[in-house]
């Protein structure tokens, strides 16, 4: 396959993995956080670990957008397809994801609520037309990749006079989570999580650019290199990091040229100006309030706004006890150090989000990177 | 066939007509749309005997039974229709025994209100496969349900087959050093479903894989006939077939990623909908497992046979106590492959 395949070759990688090799000063540990469950995913299906020095530590952050996504928001949903007998419609991953009381949208789909997965925000209007009696919710999740599609449906939406179509906005921002990481008290107090550079997120900066990253890349001191999301990109873009952090340089890097510049889709981003605003706050599972972390719809387009024509409360819910989805989401923990990981918590029935989505650091490591825990592995690999 | 005119006046109006209540309530209705579209179609010997069961002599020898119920959307795809499906699923649960399959029978739950049209489409494909396979089906049953109570028609199908003498495939014979073949490309029939799903409509060469093994598999017992094990990569994929292997016989098994044949486009759609094609979907491939001494020849014959041409070997049996299927990926790392979680379900971002 065109454009793809040349950025999984073999050949390339071992080549890249001994530019690593030959690069990194042994004496050092480099912990290089990718934000995005993208790039977990990427790293654990190709198995790019394999492929790195012992002393290169990829930490997982918290850019999987269904994993971020607290609970509260999720019961929100539920009770809009529950309570106001509306179409809600999704996108497929936050289906299984539980809220309160070990709930879903797919659990109440079976009890009888009308929920439907759909691939595009075009499927939900379309929804929307063949079912002028029914109110159609669309439950908008996602960071700046998914805002545009959602910005573009309320303007069809409004352009169409379609009056049975909202949006139930919950589109975050990536800066504001990354400086809010940054800025949390386990990694500036000194030895608690070390995180030396980040992997800047590959989808989001086609359309941000890689210029907002500018800001936290000099105040905190820490080099951010922008990486595609296919397995040589993450190898390329570590090695960018590495030399950085070698050189004692902390810049913000653009590994992904072939579609990320520095100002991003102007087009994009003026749509999505056009149609929402920030929000002063918003709870991010494992962040919790992140200030201006989030969108809301304008009141130019309130009719589309589900939270402007539902009551949707405030719902404060709290994890499952013992979930470490909050600490792993801040890359303060790993998977395996939570005690629910793969004894209570599988992929077949999740207790937090991480273990839902194929990005969540939980899901990738039981899916993918589980034999890597075991002693027959070490002995295979010894 | 004269006495069939008489007892119903007139013809099904198969153009226009739909399915009622009245073709499940054991009338006269009932009696014409069997007469007129399942026995005319299936027609076979011990069909037209008209009795609540076919009576048949059985060769010796142990006998396999395997029972299916299809229940696809949509019920008419590239490459097929729940009707071929319904023979196919069926002949090639049966052949995974290294059987000779025999009989089947078919049982169809209607939903009130479906057209007859494309029921007849259903079963003169089902016909078709089933006299393409050299089996016929000998006995079946009808039911009706209510609109809104079924989802267009449901078809439960169940074979029996005799395996030869000598022949003993089962799931738990996979042994530490075995090869592990696989018959073709996989992923072909969930993605040309997917293709052609309401709510995805996307255009591709791709058609299902859908046909009947159980040729193939005469062909390999003839060879080898230690074969150890047999199964038919159906839902959850290659992936899901293999750890349900492993974990019946106590091992773990090492894939070679580069090694699994996958069409271009099936890798292509996978790719954009965020989805493995490792957990999508076959009808018509089967996985092999033998002592590694017999591979190379079972992977001839399979490759002299259209229905395994693409065959390969794609990984061995190995010890492992935790039972874990792993991947040499084609980039160089090493990964799990999971059994499959809920669904498939795309990516966000």
């Amino acid at each position: 396959m065109k454009y793809v395949d040349e950025f999984r070759r073999h050949d390339l990688a071992q080549k890249l993995s001994r530019a690593i090799h030959n690069e990194v000063d042994r004496g050092r540990q480099y912990n290089l956080m990718e934000f995005c469950g993208g790039h977990t995913h990427a790293i654990f299906r190709y198995g790019v670990q394999d492929l790195m020095p012992d002393n290169v530590r990829f930490v997982h952050g918290p850019g999987c957008p269904v994993c971020v996504l607290p609970v509260g928001r999720i019961d929100n949903a539920i009770q809009l397809a529950q309570q106001h007998d509306v179409i809600l419609c999704t996108y497929g991953d936050l289906l299984r994801v539980p809220g309160s009381g070990r709930k879903s949208l797919l659990k109440v789909k079976a009890e009888g609520a009308d929920v439907r997965m759909v691939y595009s925000t075009q499927d939900a209007l379309k929804i929307a037309r063949d079912n002028p009696g029914r109110e159609v919710v669309f439950f908008a999740i996602g960071f700046e990749t998914t805002t545009p599609p959602t910005a573009v449906a309320i303007r069809q939406a409004q352009a169409e006079g379609l009056k049975n179509f909202s949006a139930f906005c919950n589109h975050v921002l990536t800066p504001a989570a990354i400086q809010n990481i940054l800025e949390s008290p386990e990694v500036r107090e000194i030895g608690s999580v070390l995180i030396d550079g980040f992997f800047g997120p590959s989808h989001v900066s086609s359309v941000i650019g890689s210029q907002p990253y500018e800001f936290f890349a000099e105040e905190f001191q820490r080099p951010v290199v922008i990486a595609g999301f296919e397995p040589l990109d993450v190898m390329q873009s570590a090695l960018m990091l590495i030399r950085q952090l070698n050189e004692g340089r902390h810049e913000v890097e653009n590994e992904y040229t072939r579609v990320v510049s520095r100002e991003g889709n102007r087009k994009a981003k003026a749509l999505v100006a056009e149609v929402f605003e920030l929000r002063r706050s918003f709870e991010w599972r494992g962040l919790g309030l992140v200030p201006y972390s989030a969108l809301r719809i304008k009141s130019a387009y309130a009719g589309f706004d589900t939270e402007k024509r539902f009551e949707v409360p405030a719902i404060q819910a709290s994890d499952v006890k013992g979930c470490e989805c909050p600490s792993i989401l801040r890359g303060v923990k790993k998977p395996t150090d939570c005690r629910l990981f793969g004894t209570v918590c599988t992929p077949e029935n999740p207790m937090g989000s991480c273990m839902v989505s194929s990005e969540g650091a939980c899901a990738a490591y039981w899916t993918y990177g589980r034999f890597r825990e075991t002693t027959t592995a070490r002995e295979a690999n010894a | 066939m004269s006495a069939k005119a008489k007892r119903f006046p007139q013809r099904l109006n198969i153009r226009s007509g739909t399915i009622d209540m009245t073709h499940g309530s054991g009338g006269r209705a009932m009696a014409q749309l069997i007469d007129e579209l399942f026995v005319t179609h299936f027609d076979n010997e011990l069909l037209r005997q008209a009795n609540d069961q076919a009576a048949f002599d059985v060769p010796a020898g142990r006998l396999v039974m395997s029972t299916d119920g299809h229940v696809i959307s949509p019920l008419f795809f590239p490459g097929g229709d729940i009707g071929s499906l319904a023979v196919h699923g069926t002949l090639n649960d049966v052949a995974m025994a290294g059987a000779r399959p025999l009989y089947l029978s078919a049982g169809f739950i209607l939903e009130e209100g479906f057209p007859l049209a494309d029921l007849e489409r259903i079963v003169v494909s089902m016909g078709a496969a089933a006299k393409s396979a050299g089996v016929p089906v000998v006995t079946g049953d009808t039911k009706v349900v209510e609109r809104g109570k079924g989802d267009g028609v449901f078809i439960t199908t169940t074979g029996v087959g005799i395996v030869p003498e000598g022949v003993n495939i089962s799931g738990d014979r996979a042994r530490p050093g075995d090869a592990i073949l696989v018959s073709g490309s996989i992923g072909d029939h969930g993605v040309a479903i997917m293709s052609s799903r309401e709510n995805l409509t996307f255009e591709t060469t791709i058609e299902s894989d859908s046909a009947a093994l159980h040729q193939l598999v005469a062909a390999m017992v003839a060879a080898v006939p230690d074969i150890h094990c047999l199964r038919d990569p159906t839902r959850g994929g290659l992936a899901t077939t293999l750890n349900e292997l492993a974990l019946q016989s106590g091992v773990g098994m090492q894939l070679t990623e580069d090694a699994i044949p996958v069409r271009p486009a099936v890798s292509a759609a996978c790719e954009l909908l965020g989805l493995d094609p490792l957990y999508i979907a076959n009808e018509g491939k089967l996985i092999c497992i033998c002592a590694p001494e017999d591979a190379q020849r079972l992977l001839t014959v399979m490759q002299a046979d259209p229905l395994g041409a693409e065959a390969a070997i794609i990984g061995e049996v190995i010890e492992d106590a935790h039972g874990f299927v792993r991947m040499q990926t084609g980039f160089g790392g090493s990964r799990v492959v999971d059994w499959l979680t809920g669904e498939q379900l795309p990516r966000i971002c």
